[in-house]
């Protein structure tokens, strides 16, 4: 019956079979340091992608589901609490339905929604697209390689082929990561578009690497609390499995007559 | 039948004796939990323990969402990022009750499957068989409201077709589709009725549970051997079985903690796997996704329904899908009646095992099926696929039954157990 089992268990390998996308896409396989069981957020590689997300993509895209406040969340781009309250403040301006105006945003306001109406939110991006999910849609590729949804990010943001075309009075732009190879958006990064504080490498490739890792953060903010759970679960379900174990065997001992 | 002999409760001291007279609550855990269970069963008895299990968790992960959700089109999506973001540990109940339904039917699938390879379904067992079929069915269909909930696109849309299927109903389709989602389309209106019934299937569930647990509680454990339980007198059956307590309860815990590992390494490392990335874009009735696919333990039945794509006289494909689909749960609910072998463990059935092994590789294969395109190939082998489900219950069954050379089955349970563990010459109990 050990048949069973494993078709039990094929059936996992088999259900992401429902997520293969159309289309011919590249999707370049970055290397985050959250992939995996036990990667974590680099807190540094957040606020770098904070600055990108707040220097370019914000001119046009949301994060309607994040609230300031996270920002200065341990797991997350951890800043403190002066910073954020400053971030926020100088940053955005949010409608304050109360004093029927706008104001300076504060820590327990959230980033405010996509101001261009074809630019989707950003909060939710890396989990709701899918880098990795072949071969033949059997979702291998994403336990293998990693996460999927920031991969997918940054290879649209570094997929540009310089190609562009006109279709009904909009121009696209040829994507190589993009389902259907065209995209509306225009390319949003160059090397050295912004200065790191930190130094860090500012060319077009590590822009993209820690803008994604910054937009996984927004879409799973809780991932690293996450993934401890799941690692002190499994350690004492084993323990738990290892003792029951031997109090079965010890219990079925004499029926079995192995005494 | 008579029970298989056993000791009852019996109430000791005064307390025990004037509670018993008056609610002989006691003496039902008790008897449940004494009740004699063959000493045979494999590693496959395990499932009912984890879908247990999986019940609990459900009802009680989702009594937790509740207190946090919000049935209506405008916040729905929201209040589920509220859950993740900004409640204590909302993150770990989510993912806990999402993955917790997948759980629940690689369960229910193994389960199932377990019951038709060792003949678990034939009599005296049908209403249990069958009480098992409604609690899937209750199950498919709480899934599928769950699933709405979060308001989604896959939500939307997943709702969208899934009742698009009762439209196609000759006559009163569009009347009950309309009934169904409380208006012309899925609004607001659906999402609240979906709630409401999300809420309350479980609990039918529970009701139904117990049923099933009370019937063969009645007829005894099917087994391996598919040999039953002797039950003449209360010293032999005590030689084919052990009581639950402690003997299967320490085993089934055992297999329950290590199905948890592989489940909460899932939910702990990639929860959201086994969902659909469409699901984390809200419902929006305007942009359909390029490709609509239900959850993945519903794909072999939506690939039965896509297998029909040919009209047939007067009938449309559309409800001729419709029928199949529900059709192929239907004839599994026939199965006691049209297996008509004697031999009722697989076990001992050469030929029956080899279409056994076909029907479980055509699940799979009809898995694969349902979460294609209907491009290429795939309609055809959805449709070789139905037809051998169809076939494998109401035609190699009734058939195999009447030809098959069967092996020979051992005369007690006790036989079998002692062939796998000999008893020691001096000490023969």
């Amino acid at each position: 019956m050990k048949k069973l089992l494993l078709s039990a268990i094929l059936a996992f390998g088999i259900v992401t079979t429902a997520n293969a996308e159309v289309g011919e896409t590249h999707i370049e396989d970055f290397d985050f340091s959250f992939e995996g069981p036990f990667g974590k957020f680099d807190q540094y590689q957040l606020q770098r992608g904070l600055q990108v997300y707040t220097e370019v993509c914000s001119a046009c895209h949301g994060l309607r589901q994040v609230a300031f406040r996270t920002l200065g969340d341990e797991g997350g781009p951890h800043l403190d609490y002066e910073t954020v309250k400053a971030y926020a403040a100088s940053n955005f301006e949010v409608y304050d339905a109360e004093k029927d105006e706008d104001r300076p945003a504060i820590p327990s306001d959230k980033f405010p929604e996509s101001g261009l109406e074809n630019a989707p939110d950003l909060s939710l991006m890396a989990k709701a697209r899918a880098g990795f999910h072949g071969p033949n849609g059997l979702g291998i590729n994403q336990i293998v390689k990693g996460m999927g949804g920031p991969e997918y990010i940054a290879s649209v943001l570094t997929g540009y082929t310089g190609k562009e075309k006109e279709q009904a009075g909009t121009t696209f732009y040829e994507n190589t990561a993009f389902p259907g190879g065209w995209i509306a958006m225009s390319p949003p990064l160059s090397d050295e578009l912004v200065e790191y504080a930190d130094g860090h490498n500012n060319d077009m490739y590590h822009i993209a690497e820690d803008v994604s890792a910054f937009l996984m953060w927004t879409a799973e903010p809780k991932m690293m609390a996450r993934q401890r759970l799941g690692l002190i679960s499994v350690v004492m379900l084993m323990v738990l499995g290892v003792l029951l174990y031997f109090s079965n065997k010890k219990l079925w001992r004499d029926i079995k007559r192995k005494s | 039948m008579a029970g298989i002999p056993h000791d009852h409760y019996k109430p000791k001291t005064g307390m025990q004796k004037w509670f018993h007279e008056r609610l002989p609550i006691a003496s039902l855990v008790y008897d449940t939990l004494t009740f004699p269970t063959p000493k045979n069963l494999n590693w496959m008895w395990i499932w009912g323990i984890v879908l247990t299990f999986c019940l609990a968790l459900q009802i009680i992960t989702g009594i937790i969402l509740v207190m946090h959700y919000t049935p209506h089109v405008d916040l729905a999506f929201d209040s589920v990022e509220h859950i993740m973001r900004d409640v204590n540990g909302g993150w770990a109940f989510r993912y806990l009750h999402a993955n917790g339904a997948s759980l629940f039917f690689i369960a229910v699938y193994a389960h199932i499957f377990r019951g038709l390879f060792y003949g678990s379904y034939k009599a005296p067992r049908e209403i249990t068989w069958i009480l098992g079929m409604l609690i899937y069915l209750m199950m498919m269909a709480t899934g599928f409201l769950g699933y709405v909930l979060p308001w989604g696109q896959m939500s939307f849309w997943g709702a969208t077709v899934i009742t698009g299927l009762f439209g196609a109903i000759p006559g009163v389709g569009s009347i009950l589709q309309e009934w169904l989602l409380g208006g012309p389309a899925v609004d607001n209106a659906t999402l609240n009725r979906f709630f409401s019934l999300h809420y309350l299937l479980p609990f039918v569930i529970v009701g139904l549970v117990a049923l099933h647990i009370w019937a063969f509680h009645t007829t005894g454990n099917n087994n391996p051997t598919g040999v039953e339980v002797r039950r003449k007198s209360k010293a032999e059956a005590q030689k084919d079985t052990v009581p639950f307590w402690p003997y299967y309860v320490m085993k089934d815990l055992f297999a329950l903690v290590m199905i948890m590992i592989v489940f909460m390494a899932i939910v702990g490392f990639m929860p959201n796997y086994l969902g659909h990335p469409d699901n984390y874009i809200p419902a929006n009735p305007l942009a359909t996704p390029a490709h609509i696919v239900p959850e993945w333990y519903y794909l072999p039945f939506y690939a039965i329904l896509r297998a029909i794509t040919f009209d047939v006289l007067f009938l449309d494909a559309k409800f001729l899908g419709v029928l199949a689909m529900f059709g192929s749960i239907a004839v599994m609910a026939l199965a006691p009646w049209t297996d008509t072998s004697p031999v009722r463990s697989g076990r001992y059935r050469p030929t029956f095992k080899i279409a056994f092994w076909i029907l479980g590789f055509d699940f799979m294969l009809l898995m694969w099926c349902g979460a294609q395109p209907a491009e290429g190939l795939v309609p055809l082998v959805s449709l070789i696929g139905a037809i051998y489900w169809f076939a494998y219950f109401l035609i190699i069954l009734p058939v195999l039954g009447w030809t098959e050379k069967t092996l020979p089955v051992p005369e007690t349970i006790e036989a079998d157990f002692d062939a796998h563990y000999p008893p020691k010459s001096s000490t023969v109990k």
